[in-house]
């Protein structure tokens, strides 16, 4: 009790004293704002990242590709294969007991951004006949669906917002066509809205590359996947390899997100590292603007352990301050905005997804800033305890 | 009359760069509860050293120190801490009062370290500034007021706690004459009135003539010892 009075009276003290010392307090909350926003804004592009990609795919959607491939991209699969695939067990079948699946190829077109201007890659995904089945999230904003046999494309909505000459009417060139844009597409926010559809075999005809790239498949359950994956495996003229759709979409973001991370934090630390300095030295200065009120309540008996956490509460405090402002400005600043990746989340195109502010990563935020006050309060404050009294009295 | 403080064979040396200083060589003192003590000397004769010694800022390099029946050399800087605390008041030569605190939170510092009432603590603070003549000034901060009432202010913060030895450095260094008369009467009156013991370390010798003893130190030893009649 006596203890949390004295540190009590001693961290009261030094905070009215503040207003004399604003300047170099101010160092501290700047400091640690600045390192705090940065690093939470880094860290809202990997969790909105990650955030959008976890939300595309489904657990009873199967991607199947060639064996060996580890993105749409880099696979091929013929027609014989493409057809085989439709044998496979489990798959959810419609009225007429087709199955549900869609075979699809896709190219690279290159846009336009519409805030700068800069080049980008985005992709015109070919899909099956059955799409809507397969995609039962799919839907048209606006405008109508394409038509086979006629060069049209329907656009995703994030694509639509981020991409020049993407309006109903439109007329978006690819090596071979023109295609017209006759509708915008929403998908619930996942990675396909970042893309371009049209009929697959018109885009397979249209540019004479004769193959799919990849074939979905929506099945009877999430269960089922197990049996399709083996029915197909089981067939000796199939060389493919068979993933649930969400672990796909999963597994092409991660290498991004991942990178994301790490220079969130690599960009973060160093940040720290200075912010440590910068508190460091306004603690320092903080406790030799008042040696002689150490010095002369250490005299009167206030103990060393008062000197301590009362130096370290006001660097804890001055960092809290520094913290919050530092996460509500990347809060207020960029959460909710949306970017585009730059080249492509592993053969996914330009993804565009909203960066993502979450109430942990502000938490993950002040806590690093608390870090960063201990660290830099807790070298001046063992100065302020360790300093002999009868050294510190004369010293004033 | 019975002995408060008591120093055998007391030494102590500080290293100064690659020198070892020696400060103190081998004092033997008593002081009796009740006394007012004036130590005197020339600087660097080691009487605040004696000073910070007696009031248990410092530690010896060797020999005992008795005070108020406590073997302060052997204690931990903690319980150094506590014992001061319980023990002894401090009236400083720039007074050190806290600049951001009211004369009368100033005066309340050392009870914070007591397990006294709020009120209680209220009551002792208003007595003490009644002691020293400056009730009426209590909401005042330190700026506010003149070197002579800061003193008086640090006076009331020293006694506040009741404490068993006064130790003053220099208490009127800082003052013109007037203000030091009136600080040195006030100390005398507290010797005399309240019993209270009391060590100053002064270079003055008007200052030193409130004092019962006089004692002399040079070079680190005791010199002159001159007991005065009251």
């Amino acid at each position: 009790m006596k203890m949390f009075r004295q540190i009590g009276a001693v961290t009261a003290m030094n905070f009215r004293s503040l207003p004399q010392r604003v300047s170099t307090s101010l160092v501290v909350v700047i400091g640690i704002a600045g390192v705090v926003a940065v690093l939470v804004s880094v860290l809202a592009m990997s969790t909105g990242l990650i955030r959008t990609m976890e939300s595309t795919g489904r657990d009873d959607r199967a991607i199947v590709m060639r064996n060996g491939s580890i993105a749409e991209t880099s696979s091929a699969l013929d027609r014989n294969s493409a057809k085989l695939i439709v044998d496979g067990a489990g798959i959810k079948r419609d009225e007429n007991g087709e199955p549900i699946l869609s075979a699809e190829t896709f190219r690279i077109l290159s846009l336009r951004k519409q805030a700068d201007d800069a080049e980008v890659s985005a992709i015109l995904r070919g899909v099956g006949p059955k799409i809507l089945a397969v995609r039962p999230e799919l839907k048209i904003i606006e405008g109508r669906m394409f038509q086979p046999a006629v060069a049209e494309v329907i656009v995703g909505k994030s694509a639509h917002a981020q991409f020049k000459g993407l309006n109903v009417g439109d007329v978006v060139r690819s090596r071979g066509a023109n295609w017209t844009v006759v509708g915008v597409f929403d998908t619930g926010g996942d990675a396909h809205e970042s893309s371009l559809m049209t009929d697959a075999e018109t885009l397979i005809s249209i540019d004479q590359r004769g193959s799919f790239q990849s074939v979905t498949a929506l099945l009877e359950s999430p269960a089922a996947f197990q049996a399709f994956k083996d029915s197909l495996s089981a067939n000796p003229a199939l060389a493919i390899d068979v993933v649930r759709e969400r672990d796909y979409y999963q597994q092409q973001s991660k290498t991004m997100a991942n990178i994301i991370s790490i220079i969130a934090y690599v960009v973060g630390g160093i940040m720290a590292v200075g912010a440590v300095f910068a508190a460091l030295n306004t603690m320092y200065s903080a406790v030799s603007a008042r040696l002689q009120e150490i010095a002369t309540l250490r005299a009167l008996g206030f103990g060393s352990t008062a000197m301590v956490m009362s130096v370290l509460a006001e660097a804890l405090i001055l960092a809290l301050i520094g913290g919050v402002i530092g996460a509500l400005l990347a809060w207020g600043f960029f959460n909710g905005n949306t970017v585009s990746t730059l080249g492509g989340a592993g053969g996914l195109g330009q993804v565009v997804f909203e960066l993502s502010v979450s109430p942990q990563l502000m938490i993950l935020g002040v806590v690093w800033a608390c870090v960063i006050g201990v660290l830099g309060g807790l070298f001046p404050a063992l100065r302020a305890a360790r300093l002999p009294v009868a050294v510190a009295l004369r010293a004033v | 009359m019975t002995a408060l403080v008591t120093l055998r064979n007391v030494t102590k040396s500080y290293v100064r760069g690659k020198q070892k200083v020696e400060v103190l060589h081998g004092v033997d003192l008593t002081i009796e509860t009740g006394e007012f003590l004036a130590l005197m000397g020339p600087s660097g004769s080691g009487k605040t050293t004696l000073l910070n010694l007696v009031a248990g800022l410092d530690q010896p390099t060797s020999g005992e120190v008795l005070v108020a029946g406590d073997r302060i050399d052997r204690l931990s800087r903690g319980s150094l801490s506590d014992w001061r605390a319980r023990h002894i008041g401090f009236i400083f030569q720039f007074y050190n009062l806290l600049p951001v605190l009211t004369a009368e939170a100033n005066v309340e510092v050392p009870l914070l370290l007591t397990n006294l009432s709020k009120a209680e603590r209220r009551r002792r603070v208003q007595v003490a500034l009644e002691l020293v003549g400056l009730a009426e000034r209590a909401r005042h901060k330190p700026n506010e007021l003149s070197g002579g009432q800061q003193q008086r202010v640090a006076i009331a913060r020293a006694i506040v706690s009741d404490p068993t030895l006064l130790v003053c450095d220099e208490p009127t260094g800082d003052l013109d004459r007037q203000n030091a008369e009136e600080i040195m009467n006030l100390l005398q009156a507290l010797n005399r009135s309240q019993n209270k013991t009391i060590v100053m370390v002064t270079h003055d010798p008007k200052a030193a003539e409130y004092a019962s003893r006089e004692l002399h130190l040079d070079k680190g030893l005791l010199t002159n010892d001159t007991r005065r009649a009251a």
